[in-house]
C-alpha cells in the first residue's frame, strides 16, 4: 500500500514509460571493462557522492528488500514471538489451504470481474476525451476544460467515498430525493451487491478520466501538424484524418498502457474498494488486496494472507511479461 | 492549418463543445453541491435534491463540528505530517538523485536496477506491515513518513532532471574548491526549483490525502489525520465515538447530511488552494521523464 500511495498519482504508463528511459540512458562508458584499480581510485575520489545516497540506499533496503525476504513466511507458520528464523517451515501448505478454500473462488471471480469491467468501461474513457479535446480549436477552451478536470485526481479517494456516501444515501441523498421524485421509489445504492460493482466504476471514470487524458495528449502534441495538411489538400475530411492519422500515432501508447492494464489485473484500488465495502457487498467487493488486509491485519493470519498476496505478485509479473512478448509479436515495441 | 468548414464538420464541434462542457460539469457538480449543502438549512437539504445556492446560509454545520477538539486537532496532525514528510520526502530523494544523476559513477547502474525493480515486484502488505512494526514504528508519526520516503518513480525524474544540466557548471565550481555537497547545494539545487516544487507538491498531496498507513499503523485515535476522522463520520457515522472528544452537547445537532458536508468541505479546501500551483507545474514535472524516450 504504501507503494500504491504514490503511484496513483501518477498514470501508471507514465512511470513505465520513464523506467524504460532510465534503462536506455545507461551510458555505455560504464559497461566497458575496467581495471579494478582506477575503478577503486574513481570510487574513492567519488567518495562524497556515496556518502550522500546512503540515506536513500538503507530506505530502498529496509522498507523494499527486506520486505521482500520477508515473503519467505509465506512458506512457514509464522509466529510473531518466534521471529522470521525460527519459524516453523510448512512449504506449500499456506498456499493449499488458500486454493482449497471457498474464499478462494469468490476473490479471483469479484478481483477479475472489477478489473474487465474497468478495463471495458473506464479504459476508453481518457482516450475518447484526448481525442475530443484534440478536436477542439480554441485553445482558452481546451485549457478551462482541461483545469477543470484534472482536479479530481488530486482529491484523496477517502473524500471520493464520502462523496458518494452522502450523495448516494438513502437518508436523504440527492440522488435518491431524485430518484423518490421521478419514480417513487428510493434505491439502497450502497448497501446492495447489485450497485457495488457500478458505483466503483462510476468512481474512476470520474476521478481519472481527466487526468488519464495527459498521456494521450502528450502523443498527439507530437504530431506532425503538416501530415493534417497534407491529407486535407488530398480531400480527407476531419473524421479520416483522424482514422488514419491521430489514431495511428497514439495506438502505441494505448497498446503499452494496456499490457501494463493487463498485468495489473489482479491489483484493483484497494484503498476505493475497502473504503465502498460494507456487511452488506462483501460477497462481490472482497478481492485479493482487500482479503490480504483482512485476513493478515485484522485477523493476524501472517503466513496464510503473504502467501495469497505472493501468489497474486507472481501472476502479476506473469501477466506483464506475457502481455508485453504478445504485444511485441503484433509489431509493437512493447516495454522492453 | 487548413480548416475543415462543411456543416458536418461544424456540427461536430458544436457538439464537442457541449459534450466537454457536461463533462468538466459533471466533474464540479459534487464540489459545488457539498459547499452549498454545507451551509443550506436542514429544509433546503431535504426536499431540494441538487442546488448550488444555500436558500439561506447557517454556519451551524461548521459550529459544530469545531466545537469539539477531533478535527482540529487530525487537521493539525495533518498538516504536519504533510510539511515535516515532505521535507524527508525532498531529503531522501535528491541525495539519492545527484550521484545517480553521475552516469561515471560507479555502481550506479546496479543501484538504478534495484530501484526500478521495487516497481516491478514488492514485499506486500503484510511483510511491509512486519517490517515497521519491528522497527518499532508503529503508533509513530514516523510509520506514516518513513516507509514511502522515496517514490522510484519520484526518484528518477529528479535524477533525469539532473542529468540533464550542463556538467560544466559543477566542473567550474569544483576547480574552484567547491566539494560536492557544495555543488548540490549552491548551484544543483537553485536551478532545480521547478522540478523540486513538481515533486514536492505531489509528495504533499500524497501525505494530505493519505489514510491508510494512518489506518493499519495508527492504534491510538487521538493521533489520526484528518483523512481518517473523515472516514469515521462520514461512512461510519460515528459522530459520539468513544475515541472522539464528545461534540458539544448544548447544541441542537444540524442535519447529519449538512455535518458531514462540511467535514468534507474542510478535507477538500487545502487541495483546491494548492490546486492552481500544482497545475502550473505538473504537466512539466511527470512529462520529464517519459518524453525523452
Amino acid at each position: 500500500m504504501s507503494e500504491n500511495d504514490y503511484c496513483g498519482h501518477f498514470p501508471i504508463g507514465v512511470s513505465m514509460a520513464t523506467m524504460s528511459t532510465a534503462i536506455e540512458t545507461i551510458d555505455p562508458m560504464d559497461l566497458k571493462t575496467e581495471s579494478g584499480k582506477r575503478r577503486i581510485a574513481r570510487m574513492k575520489k567519488e567518495k562524497s557522492l556515496y556518502i550522500l545516497m546512503i540515506p536513500g540506499i538503507l530506505y530502498f533496503v529496509i522498507f523494499k528488500y527486506l520486505p521482500m525476504w520477508g515473503l519467505t513466511i509465506a512458506f512457514q507458520n509464522f509466529q510473531p514471538i518466534l521471529g522470521f528464523l525460527k519459524s516453523e517451515w510448512v512449504g506449500m501448505e499456506n498456499f493449499r489451504d488458500f486454493f482449497s478454500s471457498p474464499d478462494f473462488f469468490m476473490i479471483f471471480r469479484n478481483t477479475l470481474v472489477l478489473s474487465l469491467l474497468n478495463i471495458i468501461f473506464y479504459f476508453p474513457m481518457p482516450i475518447v476525451l484526448a481525442l475530443l479535446l484534440n478536436e477542439v480549436r480554441q485553445a482558452a477552451f481546451k485549457r478551462a476544460i482541461q483545469t477543470i478536470v484534472y482536479i479530481p485526481h488530486f482529491i484523496s479517494i477517502v473524500v471520493v467515498a464520502s462523496l458518494t456516501y452522502v450523495l448516494f444515501t438513502t437518508a436523504g441523498g440527492a440522488v435518491n430525493i431524485l430518484m423518490e421524485r421521478l419514480t417513487g421509489e428510493t434505491i439502497n445504492f450502497l448497501g446492495s451487491p447489485r450497485w457495488f460493482r457500478p458505483l466503483i466504476i462510476g468512481q474512476t471514470i470520474w476521478k481519472e478520466t481527466g487526468y488519464g487524458t495527459i498521456i494521450f495528449l502528450a502523443a498527439l502534441a507530437g504530431v506532425d501538424q503538416n501530415l493534417y495538411e497534407a491529407a486535407a489538400i488530398d480531400g480527407a475530411g476531419r473524421f479520416k484524418q483522424l482514422i488514419h492519422i491521430t489514431l495511428p500515432s497514439i495506438a502505441n501508447v494505448i497498446v503499452i498502457l494496456l499490457i501494463l492494464r493487463m498485468g495489473q489485473v489482479l491489483d484493483n484500488g484497494f484503498e476505493q474498494i475497502f473504503l465502498m465495502t460494507n456487511a452488506l457487498n462483501r460477497n462481490v467487493a472482497e478481492v485479493f488486496n482487500t482479503y490480504v488486509y483482512t485476513v493478515g491485519i485484522t485477523q493476524g493470519a501472517f503466513s496464510y494472507s503473504t502467501a495469497v498476496g505472493l501468489f497474486k505478485s507472481v501472476i502479476g509479473v506473469i501477466l506483464v511479461l506475457g502481455t508485453n512478448g504478445i504485444a511485441k509479436k503484433f509489431g509493437h515495441s512493447g516495454l522492453y | 492549418m487548413i480548416r475543415d468548414t462543411s456543416m458536418g464538420s461544424r456540427i461536430f464541434d458544436t457538439l464537442n463543445i457541449l459534450f466537454l462542457s457536461a463533462f468538466a460539469l459533471l466533474t464540479v457538480l459534487p464540489f459545488l453541491y457539498i459547499i452549498a449543502g454545507s451551509f443550506a438549512s436542514e429544509k433546503q437539504l431535504a426536499t431540494e435534491a441538487f442546488f448550488v445556492i444555500p436558500k439561506e446560509v447557517s454556519l451551524d454545520s461548521y459550529r459544530y463540528i469545531l466545537s469539539s477538539n477531533t478535527i482540529p486537532r487530525s487537521a493539525l496532525v495533518s498538516i504536519g505530517v504533510t510539511l515535516f514528510g515532505t521535507f524527508v520526502n525532498l531529503f531522501f530523494t535528491v541525495t539519492m538523485a545527484y550521484p545517480l544523476s553521475k552516469k561515471r559513477l560507479p555502481g550506479r547502474n546496479g543501484i538504478i536496477n534495484m530501484v526500478i525493480f521495487t516497481m516491478i515486484f514488492s514485499g506486500g502488505l503484510i511483510p511491509t506491515f512486519l517490517v515497521v512494526k519491528g522497527m518499532g514504528l508503529l503508533d509513530r508519526y514516523a510509520s506514516l513518513i518513513l516507509p514511502i520516503a522515496i517514490s522510484p518513480f519520484n526518484l528518477i525524474v529528479v535524477k533525469s532532471f539532473f542529468q540533464e544540466m550542463p556538467e560544466e557548471l559543477e566542473e567550474s565550481a569544483i576547480i574552484d574548491g567547491c566539494s560536492r555537497y557544495g555543488v548540490l547545494w549552491r548551484i544543483v539545487l537553485p536551478l532545480s526549483m521547478p522540478v523540486l516544487a513538481a515533486v514536492g507538491l505531489f509528495y504533499a498531496v500524497g501525505h494530505w490525502n493519505s489514510f491508510f498507513s494512518a489506518l493499519i499503523y495508527l492504534s491510538s485515535p487521538k493521533k489520526w489525520p484528518l483523512q481518517v476522522i473523515l472516514r469515521q463520520m462520514v461512512m461510519l457515522a460515528q459522530f459520539t465515538a468513544a475515541n472522539m472528544d464528545s461534540f458539544d452537547s448544548d447544541f441542537v445537532r444540524p442535519p447529519e447530511q449538512s455535518i458531514k458536508m462540511a467535514v468534507i468541505v474542510l478535507s477538500v479546501v487545502p487541495i483546491l488552494f494548492v490546486y492552481p500551483f500544482i497545475q502550473r507545474h505538473f504537466t512539466k514535472g511527470v512529462m520529464i521523464g517519459a518524453i525523452k524516450g
